[in-house]
């Protein structure tokens, strides 16, 4: 017994490394980590310190809590607040790419066939993506912290590092991330190719439960349905962890709940894009 | 036996692609897989690597359920055209591969050598010409040295000299005792190198046996005058344009019964069909 576990272990190992082998010197991981932390740079901290050094502010935000958002101890929450929607949807077109790509690649065939069992194929998959996840957020709030301590430094402002509650978010922040994640693999597997799988993902991230929350506000049924979406959980996610007033970022459910919602979509997409895997004829 | 199949059978919808196939290539020897295309070569393979699961029968590879990593293995495969991330160079496709078979890196240095891709191993995948990629896709096959290389239409692409080196490449595999399953559609591209063959043909397989075997007992060709009287003189002659083909017959008492009833007879010579044509009469008839 201890031999068996010890040769899956083995090949998921194996897995793990070839796929953060070829992830690592894949252009698109760069292009679309490097577009990711762009964004919740210039939206967290450039056009915030535009506004309130120019006076221009124009987005009903008071310039205390301008001053707030960018102070170094809430480093944790300008990570989390991206993430629901715009962070969400490039870690979702990352992994469906990743994984839809291998199909018309011949990839697939290639994985399939080294030796590892289809869901030792998988796991690796999913856990070489883990990484990059892990990756990913832990270098957003690395840059989120340097640039928040270059505006208090350049302001002047007493600051202090971020505490617990910085913990919190990036634990958010990684919860969410998976989910998309997650997401974005099934689409990968199930349609079984990137653009298809991408343009789905895009639509469900971006538009579709936007739109739904729009009916939402009509019907009371489609609302409280809306908060427990993909998205929506990881909205409520977000704001109650502190990642309030960014788009996507909701406050209808306490945290535990949207954490336990994201839990189950993590465990729901990954099992069924392995099922599918695992199931069904490569040709 | 190094891999074995009873009546292995695949349908999609109601059409078997591939129909109640046994077929077994031993241990050591070179087998050609044999069929035109459609024929259903592909499918038996995948079915073999445990890419798509049997609708009927069943399989064995190296004495294992296929698929299954003790398969998987000990065998090396190349499965219609070579399958590989276009933005890594050679040996970084290789690498991937290597850690997935978990062999140490120092396997893919051997196999591009094999294959003679040292010099272009940095380039990335993208760029390589059909022939560099399907080389590409062999060497993968190769890394670590399988029990079993199943190579689906390794010279795809090739041009006669590639064809020339991955005969000799096959030739020095079997050299080292490994088993090569070969498939093609090609059959005066793999007679040399195959010790046996299996032939495909809309999905059964219609002939597996030695390459001599395959092409049969000789026949005679007899041109004699007038050779009208001749035909009707030799039981089981047939009669092509101005000259018969005898089947199983024994030249000297065929010329003593033409000579005796006043038939001349200008040239007796055995009639070498070429494999082609009896892959073509054995393909096209099923
Ligand atoms: N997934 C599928 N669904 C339906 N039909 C299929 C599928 N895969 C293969 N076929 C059919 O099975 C038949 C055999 O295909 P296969 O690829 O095994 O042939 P092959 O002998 O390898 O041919 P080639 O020499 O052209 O490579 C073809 O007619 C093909 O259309
Ligand atoms: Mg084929």
């Amino acid at each position: 017994m201890g031999s068996v576990m010890d040769t899956v272990m083995g090949s998921v190992m194996g897995t793990v490394k070839a796929e953060l082998l070829r992830l690592w010197k894949w252009p698109a991981t760069w292009v679309l980590t490097g577009v990711w932390l762009v964004m919740t740079l210039t939206f967290g901290y450039v056009f915030n310190y535009l506004a309130l050094s120019g006076g221009t502010n124009t987005r009903d935000l008071s310039q205390q809590q301008l001053i707030g958002s960018m102070q170094p101890e809430n480093a944790g929450a300008a990570v989390v607040r991206g993430l629901p929607m715009f962070g969400g949807a490039i870690v979702l077109v990352l992994a469906a790419l990743a994984v839809g790509s291998g199909y018309g690649w011949g990839t697939w065939k290639t994985t399939l066939t080294a030796g590892p069992r289809r869901v030792s194929a998988m796991a690796g998959t999913l856990g070489a993506l883990a990484v990059v996840v892990v990756v990913l957020v832990a270098l957003t709030f690395v840059v989120d912290l340097g640039a928040a301590i270059a505006v208090a430094s350049l302001e002047d402002w007493g600051w202090s590092l971020p505490g617990w509650s910085a913990v919190e978010a990036v634990g958010a922040s990684l919860l969410i991330a998976a989910m998309w994640t997650a997401f974005g693999v099934f689409l990968g597997v199930a349609t079984r190719g990137p653009a298809l799988a991408v343009g789905l993902g895009l639509m469900w991230a971006v538009v579709a439960e936007n739109l739904l929350r729009g009916v939402g506000s009509l019907l009371g049924p489609v609302e409280s349905l809306t908060g427990v979406l993909p998205g929506g959980s990881a909205g409520n996610l977000a704001g109650a962890v502190g990642g309030s007033g960014a788009p996507g970022v909701l406050n209808d459910l306490s945290g535990t709940t949207a954490a336990l919602f994201l839990l189950g979509y993590v465990v729901f997409f990954a099992g069924a894009a392995t099922l599918l895997k695992v199931r069904r004829d490569l040709v | 036996m190094i891999v074995t199949t009873e009546k292995l059978t695949k349908r999609y919808g109601d059409r078997a692609v591939v129909d109640e196939v046994s077929l077994s290539v031993r241990r050591g020897e070179v087998y050609g897989f044999l069929g035109p295309n459609g024929a259903g070569k592909t499918t038996t393979i995948r079915m073999l690597l445990g890419l798509v699961k049997p609708t009927g029968g069943t399989a064995r590879v190296l004495g294992e359920a296929p698929g299954t990593p003790k398969a998987l293995l000990r065998v090396g495969s190349l499965i219609e055209g070579p399958g590989f991330y276009p933005y890594l160079s050679g040996r970084d496709n290789l690498r991937v591969h290597a850690a997935r078979r978990g062999l140490a890196r120092s396997h893919v240095e051997a196999a591009l050598e094999q294959v003679d891709l040292v010099g272009a191993a940095g380039q990335g995948f993208r760029r390589y010409s059909l022939g560099m990629k399907q080389r590409l896709g062999v060497a993968a096959a190769l890394l670590g040295r399988p029990e079993l290389l199943i190579l689906d239409e390794p010279t795809n692409g090739l041009d006669p000299a590639g064809m020339a080196d991955m005969r000799d490449l096959v030739r020095a595999l079997t050299a080292q005792g490994q088993t090569v399953l070969l498939s093609s559609h090609l059959l005066g591209e793999v007679e040399e190198i195959c010790d046996r063959v299996g032939v495909i043909a809309n999905g059964r397989l219609v002939a597996e046996s030695t390459v001599e075997q395959l092409r049969g007992d000789t026949v005679l060709l007899v041109r004699a005058d007038p050779v009208e009287k001749a035909h009707v003189l030799i039981e089981g002659s047939s009669l092509h344009g101005d000259v018969l083909h005898v089947r199983e017959a024994d030249a000297a008492s065929l010329v003593r019964t033409l000579v005796q009833a006043d038939v001349d007879v200008r040239e007796v010579r055995p009639l070498l069909r070429t494999l082609e044509e009896v892959f073509f009469e054995m393909t096209g008839a099923a």
